[in-house]
Formats: structure tokens, sequence, C-alpha cells
């Protein structure tokens, strides 16, 4: 949820005060974010958190300007992928615009062909072949469970990473996150559901494994 | 006008996982918002599956905050300083 107009405008007026501690709440709270965002853009870990380092002083030199037409970390968020894009373009690397703006175009089905029945199939057309189990409650609540998510949103490719840690992991709204990442609803939705569904898919293997 | 026949209006389980994310976010039109939840209502395998990718939403927003390294942080705050008392 984007912070309510009050506490983002005691947020901008303890930060233009100076407040150091404010700062490091900020930093804080959307470093994490701001780097998997600028891997769409820059092929290296170390890159994208070289980005988010500049956009942290880009939102310094900006802040006296900042008017709050949009929200504070939509307008964080584009400072990001200004330096991003300008970045990339320095290391000549061709951008991977499509996997952003056109996801759909290359097909990317939520489970194997092989779950479900085939839908020519005279009875159950496209039923599940193997149905799911339903999950034991507890199994999931360890570290290692933690330690396995983030693996598997590690392993995302970068534009369906930083969508679900925006909506997931961070919680914004399809909206904000259209705006910090200017897409379509439609791309937002895309690659959000590949990202979960195969953040699923690995929570099934190793109950499977595990079972 | 034919009837339409519930073969040709009935979501497959194939069909229906893939509407999943639109249908949490409510993006689904009307007509298929219902299809949706009578499908899940009766159909085991798809009710498991739903149930499952909700789990899965929550335990992402339980997952703790990485710390920064240690390094960035500073010069982030020494930067910060820097800009204040410019």
């Amino acid at each position: 949820m984007a912070l309510a107009e009050s506490a983002e405008s005691q947020l901008l007026d303890a930060l233009r005060a100076g407040d150091e501690s404010a700062f490091a709440d900020l930093v804080r709270e959307y470093q994490l974010s701001l780097v998997r965002v600028a891997r769409i853009y820059v092929s290296t870990q170390a890159a994208a958190e070289e980005v988010a380092q500049e956009t942290w002083l880009g939102v310094l030199n900006g802040l006296d300007r900042f008017e709050g037409r949009s929200s504070l970390r939509t307008w964080i968020f584009r400072i990001l992928t200004n330096i991003a894009k300008t970045r990339a373009q320095r290391d000549g690397r061709t951008l991977p615009f499509s996997a952003l703006q056109n996801p759909a175009r290359v097909p990317e089905a939520a489970l194997d062909a092989d779950r479900f029945l085939d839908p020519e199939h005279p009875r159950w057309p496209g039923h599940w072949a193997v149905r799911p189990e339903a999950w034991p409650e507890d199994a999931l609540i360890s570290a290692e469970t933690q330690g396995l998510l983030a693996e598997a949103i590690e392993a995302l490719p970068a534009s369906q990473r930083a969508v679900i840690s925006l909506r997931d992991i961070e919680g914004w709204s399809s909206e904000e996150v259209r705006n910090a990442l200017e897409i379509s609803e439609t791309n937002q939705r895309v690659l959000l559901h590949r990202a979960r569904s195969k953040v699923r898919r690995a929570l099934e293997s190793y109950l499977d494994e595990n079972a | 006008m034919s009837e339409q026949t519930d073969q040709t209006t009935q979501l497959s389980c194939q069909e229906l996982v893939e509407l999943l994310t639109d249908y949490l976010d409510g993006a689904l039109p009307p007509d298929e918002h219902a299809r949706f939840e009578e499908h899940v209502t009766i159909c085991q395998g798809c009710g498991v599956y739903l149930e499952q990718m909700r789990t899965t939403i929550r335990l992402l927003g339980r997952l703790p905050v990485p710390a920064l390294p240690p390094g960035a942080e500073g010069e982030l705050l020494d930067a910060f300083r820097g800009w204040r008392s410019a």
C-alpha cells in the first residue's frame, strides 16, 4: 500500500529537515526493489547496485524540487529507470524491452501440458491429469522455505522478478507497479502471473521431494 | 438463439490456471469471473491450486527484507550528510 498522503508529507518534511534516520528507513525499504528493477536494464548485479546507489543521489538532488505530483516511491522508481536506461545504453546493451513491454509475444504456460489431459479428451478435455495435492500447513513455515522462495525469485527473468517483488513482497498495487515500471496493466499481470506460477511450482517440487 | 451447452461455456482446468492472476486481481469480466468461481467450487484440483497460489502469495509477503551491505548504507548516509550540509 502506498504511504498515506499525510505520512508521505511527514516523511518529506523529515528528509528535507535533514533527518538521517528517515533517509536510512527509506533506503532500507526500497533498496532491494530498486536493485531488482535495475536488473531489467543492466546485465549484472553489481551494475544494478551502482544504479540504485546513483538513484539515491538523484533522489537527494531532486528532493527540494519534488512536488508530489506522483507518490514519492513512483518518483524514486522513475529516477531509477532513467538512470538504468542511460547506463544500459552506455554499456551498449540491447535492451530486453520486449520482455517488459511485450511479454505475451513468447507464450509461457503456468504448468507443463502433461499436467492436463488432452484438450480433445472425449470426457475431460483439459482436466487435471495429475491433480495438485493440498499442502500441509506446517510444512511451509520453516526458514528453509524462505531460502527456497528467495532462490526461486532469483531464478526468474529480471522483468518477472521485478514485478513479483513489488506486488507480492512489497505489497504494491498493480497501478503503482504500472506507474513505476511504465508498463501496461495487461503486461504487468502477465509478468506477475508467470512469476507466481514458477514460485508456486518451486514450492510444489520442494514439498514433493520432502513428502 | 441456440442455448449454449455446458461444454462450450465451461472453463477447462488448463484454462483456469492461466486466469488465476486476473481472477485474484479482480480483472476478469463478470461472466468469466462467475465461470471461474463455479469451476473452483466443483473442481477439487482447481480449488487446491487456487489455495496453493494464495499460500504462495502469503509466504512472499512475509519474506524478511535482507539488510543492505554495510558499505552501501554507510556511503549513502555519508551522501545524505553531504547533501544536508550543502
